[in-house]
């Protein structure tokens, strides 16, 4: 099955941008003064690859022109490898402007070529990709169909197969228009004419001749960048940008069967440092709209000092994940799952010191004898403490004047902590202070309120 | 003309009429206050869950959270996750274990910013994940309270928000209201809004307390033998 992205040379470069104003703007990536690839707003203003850049100005002047970026195209078509690694193991890289999966033995898994094609079509314009997709029964063949956008070979008009400029136009003279006027020619005239590769190139397509593929190795870090056309600083458009890299990290991590505990986002600006965003999650996740949440909350609260020009995700730290089984037995699995993700959340928005658990701790210091645990943190099967305790603990104790209370029971001497230069020596009542019930102690330097029976 | 009492009972059964003196049935199920007195009085016979519920107090400290700490314990030993969101003070642990909770399964989110908090309070509510959250968000207006009653409502929790006693005086959409105030060791539970009659006299809702209550004042010491009559400090 072949891959082919006409307009690559332009995704490669405006998909970190908002799919709906990148589409109504006319778009062209120039090479040579000449229009290489144009969006279909400047084709419908009569833009046409190819067209001088005069020509095209004065057709469109509001057409924004691209210098070519071929760096970024091989970068584009290797991300696209990679996502593809999700569909079958066999992907290989064919530049400028396709990539070729082997699909036989993933057909039955993915319900059979048209849904799989489906599936491919609909992840790559998430992924913010155009493509063209054709089947066939060889990779050469496929890549032919793609490109030529025809149902069979005979009927592909010659320009699909990409000849040398010469061999094109000798074909042109001498009236092939279409691959099976080519097949119909002597096999020792054309390869004579036109050379022994177009020959070979023939036999592979139809499956005469083997050939032979180098297939892509995803990489073993996932560190990927993607530019923004226009710099960004409001939350949604970046997050817009990072959700098409955090979907390739998906299928990374789909690849090699793992998950990851967080990630860095790094938002590199024109001048200055790079605003870096760490997301991290308690347990190990691969879903998108898992991390898109979290982004979202991070992204929302902090407000970018300037303006982002590119973005770049990294994850390292892999960790094997099983595929999900849902729960046998209710709903309890299932409800742990709900909590984690909101406390999650929770966490991403507001910080990861401000949501906790409590947990009681051996101690006689009152105010040590809790600790902020993990979110959700188990209690130690500790000893009670011997006298009543309040449910609400101030931090730190207040301080009070001789008359704002009225003690009640006491005193429980807490004297302890010596040892660490944090010692306390104080003597702890009951008091009613107006309506309420109060915790309070006397220490040298005077009567603290420290609790409420609430 | 008087109406047989008869056809009067045969127009009632036929047709839905609601009769003032009946409490509402909550489809949601309540989760018992662990205060028989007060179960009676609540729809559905305890703290209603997926609703929202105020509880105003005149302060911190008078019995407030023990009134609802009976319904947290049974509900944490059900594996049910508890929220604490922005309480004004440390929930103590150790008193907290004392009352009976699990602490595994409780979760504090500290005083964010009043915007944060609501909005920590609308996903809690929304998650589904917790079968209760206790609220202390001050200054509430209308508009928020509405949208934490539809939250609420969204959810399965009992969310309980902790209000100041002047705010009885705003209208409120919360479905069920409660003032409380001390008296003596007991606690007075006035219900002055919830889907039924209302309810006339406040309720004296007994309260474990760590001083005993005599002829209405606070007395008399529950410490342990061992700990009481030492010399204090200078």
């Amino acid at each position: 099955m072949a891959l082919c992205f006409p307009r690559l040379s332009l995704d490669a470069r405006l998909r970190g941008r908002a799919s709906p104003e990148a589409a109504d703007e006319p778009w062209a990536v120039v090479e040579n003064r000449s229009v290489r690839v144009c969006n279909g707003a400047a084709e419908a203003l009569g833009v046409r690859p190819g067209s001088a850049l005069t020509a095209a100005w004065a057709l469109a002047p509001q057409l924004r022109i691209l210098p070519r970026d071929t760096a970024a195209e091989t970068t584009a078509l290797e991300a696209v490898a990679l996502w593809a690694c999700q569909f079958t193991s066999k992907v290989s890289l064919e530049p400028p402007q396709s990539v070729l999966l082997e699909v036989e033995g993933s057909l039955r898994l993915f319900g059979g070529a048209v849904r799989l094609m489906a599936r491919l079509r609909g992840g790559l314009a998430d992924l913010g990709f155009g493509a063209l997709l054709a089947a066939g029964p060889t990779a050469r063949a496929a890549l032919w169909l793609a490109r030529g956008g025809g149902e069979t070979l005979q009927a592909l008009p010659i320009t699909a197969i990409d000849p040398e400029p010469q061999a094109l136009a000798l074909l042109r003279r001498i009236g092939v228009r279409t691959l099976g006027e080519l097949m119909h020619l002597p096999r020792a005239g054309v390869a004579a004419r036109f050379g022994e590769e177009l020959l070979r190139n023939l036999d592979r397509a139809l499956g005469r001749a083997p050939e032979p593929r180098v297939f892509f190795e995803p990489p073993e870090r996932f560190s990927m960048q993607l530019e923004l056309p226009a710099p960004a600083i409001e939350a949604e458009r970046v997050l817009f940008a990072a959700r098409r890299l955090l979907l390739q990290l998906e299928a990374f991590l789909a690849v090699r069967q793992a998950g990851i505990r967080g990630f860095t986002l790094r938002l590199l600006h024109r001048e200055g440092r790079p605003t870096r965003i760490d997301i991290g999650s308690g347990t190990p996740h691969r879903d998108t709209e898992h991390w898109q949440r979290l982004l979202r909350e991070r992204l929302e609260a902090a407000a970018l000092a300037s303006p982002a020009e590119a973005i770049r995700l990294e994850a390292a730290g892999l960790t094997p994940l099983a595929r999900a089984a849902p729960g046998l037995f209710g709903d309890e699995r299932g409800g742990a799952e709900a909590w984690e993700r909101l406390t999650e959340r929770l966490q991403a928005r507001l910080g990861g010191a401000v949501v906790h658990g409590l947990a009681t701790h051996a101690e006689h210091r009152p105010e040590r004898a809790w600790h902020a645990d993990a979110a959700g943190g188990s209690a130690g099967a500790d000893e009670m403490p011997p006298g009543p305790r309040p449910l609400w603990l101030l931090e730190p104790p207040r301080h009070l004047g001789e008359g704002d209370f009225v003690l009640l029971a006491g005193p429980e001497r807490i004297e302890s902590g010596w040892w660490d230069g944090d010692d306390v020596a104080r003597d702890y009542f009951i008091a009613a202070r107006g309506a309420s019930l109060a915790w309070i102690y006397r220490a040298r330097e005077g009567w603290f309120l420290h609790g409420l029976f609430a | 003309m008087p109406i047989p009492t008869a056809a009067l009972e045969a127009v009632l059964h036929r047709y839905p009429v609601w009769r003032g003196g009946c409490l509402a049935q909550p489809p949601v199920r309540a989760v018992p206050s662990g205060h028989a007195r007060l179960d009676r009085e609540l729809p559905g016979g305890g703290w209603p869950a997926g609703t929202l519920t105020e509880i105003l107090c005149a302060s911190h400290g008078i019995g407030e959270l023990q009134l609802v700490l009976p319904a947290l314990a049974a509900l944490s030993h059900a594996k049910g996750r508890i929220a604490w969101l922005a309480p004004p003070h440390l929930p103590y642990a150790p008193a907290l274990v004392a009352a009976g909770l699990r602490l595994d399964f409780l979760t504090v989110v500290r005083a964010p910013g009043r915007r944060d908090a609501l909005w920590a309070a609308e996903q809690v509510l929304r998650a589904g994940a917790c079968r209760a959250l206790l609220m202390w968000l001050p200054r509430t207006g209308y508009g928020e309270l509405r949208r934490l009653a539809l939250a609420a409502e969204a959810g399965v929790a009992i969310a309980l928000l902790f209000r100041p006693l002047p705010a009885a005086r705003e209208s409120s959409p919360a479905p069920l209201r409660l003032a409380l105030e001390p008296e003596g060791g007991q606690l007075a539970v006035r219900i002055f809004k919830r889907r039924g009659a209302q309810l006339a006299a406040p309720l004296r809702i007994p309260i474990p307390r760590p001083v005993h209550a005599v002829g209405g004042a606070l007395l008399s010491p529950a410490f342990p033998r061992r700990q009481a009559a030492r010399p204090c400090l200078a």
